[in-house]
């Protein structure tokens, strides 16, 4: 598992990161390793640090953690997640500026055949190049 | 090492054509390759990179034409050869997974 780069999913629902990483797992398989959160522990709409934090954590691989994001706050609290993660692995995070779902599946896609962080954040990041 | 070009052709004929779920098929099996594989919807081209899953599904390939695939390098013939064999097993999908597209 860790010989790929890892997959985080943040999204606002608890339904869409799990849709969305249901997704990942259908259509790319398992071989890469794959965390998602999402909505608040009211049942609500929400992200928060702490559900990040532990997502990184059950995704992690040497290779690194790509994550794709909703919205605003699930930026900014995949960020946040980063910063509070040991030094060594700070550089090994990056948060993808692609659309969740098929952001997800590129990137994924991606990392199955073994690339590097770069060329996962990169190919991710190629379908709605802005 | 000599390097050698490899080129065949597939009639597509999953009921989708070449949409999300056979595109990252293809591509995963390309990127098992150390060769430069290429595809595209005629002899002609244009030419896609097959380990780029964003150009593949871009391309939206549709069911019913030949699928030209070429390859340059050590491993270009069992690449190809490959390429075509998942094309020609449908993806390994069931009808039910085609028919969802």
């Amino acid at each position: 598992m860790s010989a790929n780069v890892g997959i985080v999913i943040v999204s606002h629902s608890a339904d869409v990161a799990r849709g969305t990483a249901e997704m990942v797992r259908q259509m790319v398989g398992d071989e890469v390793s794959l965390a998602f959160c999402g909505g608040d522990p009211g049942g609500g709409l929400g992200t928060n640090v702490e559900s990040i934090m532990a997502a990184i954590d059950s995704a992690w691989s040497e290779k690194g953690v790509a994550i794709l994001v909703d919205l605003g706050g699930a930026e900014t609290n995949s960020e946040m997640a980063i910063e509070m993660q040991p030094r060594e692995r700070q550089s090994r995070i990056v948060v993808c500026n692609a659309p969740i779902v098929e952001g997800a599946v590129m990137a994924a896609t991606e990392a199955s055949g073994g690339a590097p962080l770069e060329d996962v954040q990169r190919t991710a990041e190629e379908l709605y190049p802005g | 090492m000599s390097i050698s070009e490899v080129s065949g052709k597939v009639l597509l004929t999953h009921a989708a054509g070449l949409h999300a779920r056979p595109s990252v098929k293809l591509t995963k099996l390309a990127k098992t390759f150390a060769a430069k594989v290429e595809v595209g919807p005629g002899a002609e081209g244009p030419w896609i990179d097959a380990k780029s899953i964003v150009k593949v599904m871009a391309a939206k390939v549709p069911q019913g034409v030949n699928l030209y695939v070429r390859a340059e390098g050590a491993d270009a013939a069992a690449a190809v050869a490959a390429l075509i064999g998942l094309v020609e097993r449908d993806f390994d999908e069931t009808a039910a997974d085609a028919a969802s597209g």
